[in-house]
């Protein structure tokens, strides 16, 4: 009746995550609390969790994504503290088991729950402000998408609780994740939630790549669209294109372990290799969906905070669409100790360093721009300059594993953790950390506290260099990832400076918090009332800050590339137009519905419960049934209210 | 989403290719279906990989040569293919508001596809009972990955077929019920493009 599920999965005799478990669902229950008896239920309802405004789910991504990055953060600074302490005859404070779990927690919450909905959440933000239109080209699949990246998740963390997640490393590899060697639901905890997520994740990008493509406002051809547009539609097509390679891979491993297949295992003609192929056919197309989006946030920061137009537009976007193509060509370079020969390893070799050429035509682009521009130093081009150093250092460690012979020395070490720390973090992480300063007050209509800001700044990158440069040079040691104990004592004194780093990094994520706070208190002596906080350039500044749900009352017509700068050049940015009704889609809780029931669902599936995991199903395709058969998913808003609300917003803007 | 295009007095409004701003739902709905498609084929196409790897993985068991009856296996091609040209000859009748018509063709169209299903079910179920279960070897376990892969999502369009036909009765042949018809038919005929490729690769080059 209930599968593998009994008491024993809550695990009353360990201590950390018991207690960690039951101060988290205090929280929880406290913020339940609060908002019952504050009566926001109705507000947050209407608002929020069934709203299809692109706006607001693009803010719930990076909301999510925030809260799963303090739960990852976390993970990590428990490890750097085992490693830190548990060295010669010290065996630290967590055991092997619960180690294990942590580094596979750690990775699988960083890339899937807090990377991708940090880079899903600010292309939903802001794409759709750029291309001056009134949403998504699917609105409803759109709020599906993020509840199912919400709902897997949350599955996810229950693992804390509820039974345990995996040990096999966030790549989860074969015959280790296979269920001779993970019997119990650890690796169901990996798989059932990154199934769910993984549909959310590939809707997200079919509905980013119809919006591009489609819909555009009147001029706006391919080579007036902002920077950031391209670096998302490169992006969303990776999506499109990689994450049903993953999907494929995981039914393969759950058939393998609920139907006794051979794709992965030791037996009967399985290969593990396999696995490793299809996985990574995924996974480095994967850290470039992460990425690019990463590198047209910069290249919005630089230009405007240089206060000119992005040098060499056009080789910029070549330049991404060249990644974009080249992601493809080089997965093979996480394995090159797989035994492929000689011949294999040297094309793929090849192929990475390669790919070092585009990224190199970028960094040199936002250098010329800043270079004879009028830098203003607010906290978003901080970032942008931070993450220009780290990446640059990042990228020439990763040319450096790309030769296969050195990658035979350092595979598996801390070097290569160092490496993808450096990169992604001093890539994605800080882009999104420009990103949040950026458009923030677009979001929500007041600026954040710059002091906090740049504090903030401050703490992540010499944190990041304390935390990361000692793995380098315990890599080039010899020390390998992933250890629980440390035996050679001689590496202590930089495993203490990572955890210094690490700390410091704590503090800049703190200060970020305090800046949140500080600014809400302060909002009213910091409205941005203008639209227009940055003197902008791209489209998203032309309308009210936070802009109202249809966007534009009425569509901008471009002319050219920085469409909002030329009008305000020509002086035509703020004349009142003459208003139409509109039509705009109506929320609707069918995400919701189907999270919930997609939750419900996966639970069950992991542990095996089968009835109601069937049920969930069903459950999910009926509410699509019920929903497709509605007719009522457009409310019109007549031309007066248009003119009333456009009047009101637009109180404290130049004339 | 609205697709309406309102022009800014104050700024003069040249004609251009690209000028018109969004595209009408109609073709956006139908370009988003596309390319979910295109995924679609890439999920298969790990499938496909798999296989290819692992054909020769019989681990002394059955080999597709001693399994594949290529004359079900010709029965079964010919259901599909025509259930596609039923399918077509279906959304012709609905874009002319032949309302009959389309409702005898999409009848066909779920008969012919669920006979595809019926042979394909008798096939596995044939092939576990003389010891060929996906268990037995790794070029079991991929065959019927692929294959039940493909299958799923024939059933997937016999219940989306059925769905549809209710929306075509009660609701009438309305533009948005004939945009969701669409869709599904490009569903339908992408099946079709999936099965040659597992027709060649699976049963043809496996049965030499």
């Amino acid at each position: 009746m209930l599968g593998r599920l009994s008491w024993a999965a809550i695990p009353f005799n360990e201590p950390i995550p018991l207690y960690t478990g039951v101060v988290v669902v205090l929280i929880i229950l406290g913020v339940l609390g609060l908002i019952t008896m504050k009566g926001w239920w109705p507000y947050l309802w209407r608002e929020w969790l069934t709203s299809v405004d692109h706006k607001r789910i693009g803010i719930m991504y990076f909301a999510l994504a925030l809260v799963m990055l303090l739960r990852g953060f976390s993970d990590a600074i428990m490890m750097r503290s085992q490693q830190a302490i548990a060295v010669g005859g010290a065996q630290g404070y967590l055991p092997p088991d619960h180690f294990d779990q942590i580094f596979s927690a750690h990775g699988t919450i960083m890339i899937f729950f807090v990377a991708m909905p940090l880079i899903v959440g600010l292309m939903n933000f802001v794409v759709p402000l750029q291309l001056g239109v009134r949403d998504v080209a699917f609105p409803v699949l759109n709020s599906v998408s993020f509840w199912l990246t919400a709902s897997a998740a949350l599955l996810v963390n229950v693992s804390l609780v509820v039974g345990n997640f995996a040990r096999t490393g966030w790549m989860n590899y074969p015959p280790l994740s296979e269920l001779a060697y993970s019997p119990d639901v650890g690796v169901e905890y990996y798989l059932w939630p990154l199934q769910i997520s993984g549909i959310g994740t590939l809707l997200a990008g079919v509905n980013m790549v119809t919006t591009i493509l489609k819909l555009r406002a009147p001029g706006m051809t391919y080579f007036r669209m902002p920077v950031f547009c391209w670096t998302a539609l490169s992006s969303s097509m990776l999506m499109v294109a990689a994450f049903p390679i993953l999907t494929a891979t995981f039914v393969m491993l759950l058939l393998d372990r609920h139907l006794g297949m051979h794709f992965f295992t030791n037996e009967a003609g399985g290969s593990a290799m396999m696995y490793v192929n299809l996985f990574w056919a995924w996974g480095h197309p994967e850290v470039y969906i992460l990425i690019l989006p990463m590198f047209g946030v910069y290249s919005e920061v630089v230009a405007t905070f240089s206060g000119r137009a992005l040098f060499s537009y056009r080789s910029m976007v070549l330049a991404t669409l060249a990644i974009c193509v080249l992601s493809f060509t080089v997965w093979l370079h996480h394995f090159f100790t797989m035994g492929a020969g000689a011949d294999v390893n040297a094309f793929f070799g090849i192929m990475s360093s390669i790919i070092a050429v585009p990224t190199g035509v970028k960094v040199f682009n936002w250098l010329f721009t800043i270079y004879h521009g009028r830098v203003v130093y607010k906290p978003p081009i901080l970032w942008a300059i931070g993450f220009m150093v780290t990446f640059v250092i990042g990228g020439m460690t990763g040319v450096l594993l790309a030769v296969p012979p050195v990658d035979f020395e350092l595979h598996n070490s801390v070097f290569l953790v160092a490496h993808f720390h450096n990169v992604i973090i001093g890539g994605v992480v800080f882009g999104a950390m420009a990103g949040y300063n950026y458009w923030f007050p677009k979001a929500f209509g007041f600026t954040l506290d710059e002091w906090w800001g740049k504090a903030s700044f401050w703490c992540w990158l010499v944190g990041f260099y304390f935390a990361f440069v000692p793995l380098y040079v315990l890599g080039l040691e010899g020390m390998t990832r992933r250890l629980q104990h440390i035996a050679d004592p001689s590496w202590q004194p930089m495993l203490l400076v990572a955890e210094l780093g690490a700390l410091l990094i704590f503090l800049g994520i703190l200060c970020q918090l305090v800046q949140l706070i500080i600014s809400i208190r302060t909002r009213e002596s910091r409205r941005d009332v203008t639209g227009d906080p940055w003197n902008g350039r791209t489209l998203e500044w032309a309308t009210t800050s936070p802009p109202p749900a249809y966007n534009f009352a009425v569509l901008p017509h471009v002319e050219t590339i920085d469409a909002f700068w030329d009008m305000k050049q020509r002086g035509v940015a703020h004349i009142a137009p003459t208003y139409e009704a509109i039509e705009m889609p109506r929320n609707t809780p069918i995400g919701f519905v189907t999270a919930f029931f997609a939750t419900i669902g996966g639970f069950a599936a992991i542990w095996s419960i089968w009835w109601l995991a069937i049920l969930g199903l069903l459950a999910i395709v009926i509410a699509a049934m019920v929903f497709g058969w509605s007719d009522d998913r457009e409310r019109e808003i007549p031309a007066s209210e248009m003119a009333r609300m456009e009047q009101a917003a637009r109180q404290g803007r130049p004339a | 989403m609205t697709t309406a295009v309102s022009e800014a007095p104050n700024v003069e409004f040249v004609h251009r290719p690209d000028a018109d701003g969004p595209a009408p739902t109609r073709i956006v709905v139908a370009y988003g279906f596309w390319i979910f498609l295109l995924s679609d084929f890439i999920m298969f196409s790990g499938l496909f990989a798999t296989y290819a790897v692992l054909s020769g993985e019989t681990a002394g068991g059955p080999t597709a040569r001693e399994l594949f009856n290529l004359r079900h296996v010709f029965i079964e091609t010919m259901c599909l293919l025509f259930s596609s040209y039923t399918c077509g000859l279906g959304m012709l009748s609905a874009v002319r508001q032949h309302r009959d018509r389309f409702l005898v063709f999409a009848a066909l169209t779920f008969v012919l596809g669920a006979a595809f299903l019926f042979i394909e079910i008798t096939e596995f179920a044939g092939m576990v009972a003389r010891g060929a279960a996906p268990s037995r070897s790794a070029f079991l376990s991929s065959f019927f990955a692929l294959v039940g892969m493909h299958g799923a999502h024939v059933t997937t369009g016999l219940v989306w077929l059925t769905y549809m036909v209710a929306q075509a009765v009660f609701k009438g042949l309305r533009p948005d019920v004939i945009r969701r018809l669409f869709c599904f038919s490009l569903f339908w005929h992408a099946l079709d493009i999936i099965w040659v490729g597992v027709l060649t690769l699976v049963y043809l080059m496996g049965a030499r």
